[in-house]
């Protein structure tokens, strides 16, 4: 065990640093940059039961630090995530990754989750319902603590493996969603997802996204990210994983004083591609300034 | 892709609003047709420019300012530094030319045409370039075109300046084996529909990443969906689904 590892529902981890869903694709693809078994692991590309292309473009837009992203679930179907992707990784990495399940109604997430959870290279399920337009009276799982509660049972029903339930800040109480998802038997909490936002083209008139509406990113959630993590941390009793705006050593850092036990990094993989190895690298000289010795030993420090 | 340090060495207004950007760098690998993608200070995204030319260490990018981020580039001086992602998506394939090709660009679509007929010309290639502009205070490289040695037509939609109209207009008039183009999408439009032999054509999308990760810059293809950032910004006119 070095300085960097954490445990992750009773999988270790080299460092707790795991490229976020949607920024890091099946991984294989960043492998020709560097080696990518050198992160804690990755969450891949949100995987939904059918393909899908996605929204119309533009589905991004820049923010004052950070951007607005409304792709919309673009990715292949699980049967393809599973024939053509998974194959592809597994030849380059060599550490239980995170499966990212998306759906529209309970039945897709079942459907999603009890085919990934007969890919041995799955570690752990990582479930986003934060997805807006799902069935249900028009209202996102992920907002909704009983519908939140719906799912987490559902998917538990039919898996082994550690279920992560992926939590929208785009609600006024986050924590009685986050004890609602542990009290239905999830294993742990990532959270923030994306920040519900908009932008307008003063030259056209119009929306910059032709969704209209798009999930903000980047360093301008971080604060965010940080008052959220804390307060889920401070309820429940199942590990949480932090993301939202990190960029550096000491983000992560925060985060973790904060109560994550592990780290997603979405966004800031986008503008620097190298941006977990360089975090990685950073991470033991932030801890020697911060007189920290092992990560661990910082997970809710600040609770 | 390839992330290094660049470092300015020129940038100079060459027509109205557009400039000329010269880096010194590390510019191996980079093909005719592919962009890179500049981290500026201050703002979050990079911007991706296309390649108008590479020599020896030098790159060269024209780029016309439209926003904050061509704003801020305006504005640099020989001897700053830029880091950029180089060698970004697929670049023209010159195997399809044929012996007499067409190259068309339009305003800032002028610019990876330059790099393709310098290399299509270096091959023997008869190269005619019609460059489109909307008048003549935008006209640029007309000059340098003709040096490589390529017939070169200049359009513009007022007519102040050489064949009045678009480049479709001067499409007409000319013998071609096959096409590459890069403009405005309604321009892209128009050759799509005024032409029946072959070509490629050069897309511009709003980018997140820039190198295949957000999926941010998607298009339809006949042969599946394609990233313009990694998979285009070239595509095929057979593999071409326009949307509304």
């Amino acid at each position: 065990m070095g300085r960097l590892s954490v445990n992750l529902c009773g999988i270790e981890l080299d460092n707790p640093i795991i490229p976020a869903s949607g920024t890091f694709g099946f991984g294989y693809e960043f492998n020709e940059y560097y080696d990518i078994n050198k992160l804690g692991t990755f969450s891949f590309k949100g995987t939904t039961k059918e393909p899908r292309f996605g929204n119309p473009t533009p589905r991004i837009a820049e923010t004052p630090s950070g951007m607005l992203n409304a792709v919309g679930l673009q990715n292949p179907g699980v049967e393809k995530v599973i024939s053509e992707e998974l194959p592809k990784l597994k030849e380059c990495f060599h550490k239980p990754v995170m499966a990212n399940i998306s759906g529209f109604s309970i039945d897709e997430y079942t459907y999603v989750c009890e085919k990934l959870d007969k890919e041995e290279q799955v570690g752990w399920l990582e479930v986003n319902i934060s997805c807006p337009n799902v069935h249900g009276g028009g209202m996102s799982f992920g907002t909704d603590y009983k519908c939140a509660a719906e799912v987490t049972k559902a998917v538990k029903a039919v898996t082994t493996k550690p279920v992560i339930m992926k939590l929208s800040p785009n609600v006024t109480d986050i924590v009685s969603i986050a004890k609602a998802c542990e009290d239905a038997g999830a294993d742990a909490i990532s959270l923030i997802n994306t920040v519900m936002s908009m932008r307008i083209d003063l030259r056209t008139k119009k929306p910059l996204l032709k969704n209209v509406t798009g999930g903000l990113s980047g360093p301008a959630v971080f604060p965010l990210a940080v008052r959220m993590v804390y307060q889920v941390a401070k309820a429940v009793n199942v590990p949480v994983i932090g993301l939202g705006g990190v960029s550096s050593a000491e983000d992560v850092i925060e985060l973790m004083l904060a109560g994550a036990t592990a780290v997603e990094v979405g966004a800031a993989n986008l503008v620097e591609p190298y941006a977990c190895m360089n975090i990685i690298d950073s991470l033991p000289e932030v801890m020697d300034k911060y007189g920290i010795n092992n990560l661990t030993d910082i997970i809710g420090g600040a609770l | 892709m390839k992330q290094s340090i660049f470092e300015i060495i020129e940038n100079t207004e060459i027509a109205l609003n557009v400039f000329k950007m010269s880096l010194n760098g590390d510019t191996a690998d980079i093909r005719a047709g592919q962009f890179v993608n500049i981290k500026l200070e201050g703002l979050y995204l990079r911007r991706p420019i296309s390649v108008c030319n590479v020599e020896n260490d030098i790159l060269t990018i024209i780029y016309k300012v439209v926003g904050n981020g061509t704003d801020k580039m305006k504005a640099m001086t020989a001897g700053q530094k830029l880091d950029i992602l180089t060698g970004l998506g697929n670049g023209y394939d010159l195997s399809l030319s044929g012996e007499n090709p067409v190259l068309l660009g339009g305003g800032v679509g002028v610019p990876p045409m330059y790099m393709l007929a310098k290399e299509l010309i270096a091959q023997g290639k008869r190269v005619t370039a019609i460059l489109g502009f909307n008048k003549k205070e935008e006209v640029f490289f007309e000059e340098e075109f003709k040096a490589l040695g390529a017939e070169t037509i200049v359009t513009t939609a007022d007519g102040s300046y050489g064949v009045k109209g678009f480049v479709t207009d001067a499409l007409k008039n000319i013998d071609y084996t096959y096409f590459y183009t890069c403009g405005p999408e309604p321009m892209l439009r128009a050759i799509y529909k005024a032409t029946d032999t072959n070509g490629q054509f050069s897309f511009e999308r709003r980018m997140g990443c820039g190198f295949g990760a957000c999926m941010g810059c998607s298009c339809k293809t006949i042969t599946g969906n394609k990233r313009i950032c990694k998979e285009g910004p070239v595509i095929k006119k057979e593999d071409i689904i326009w949307e509304d």
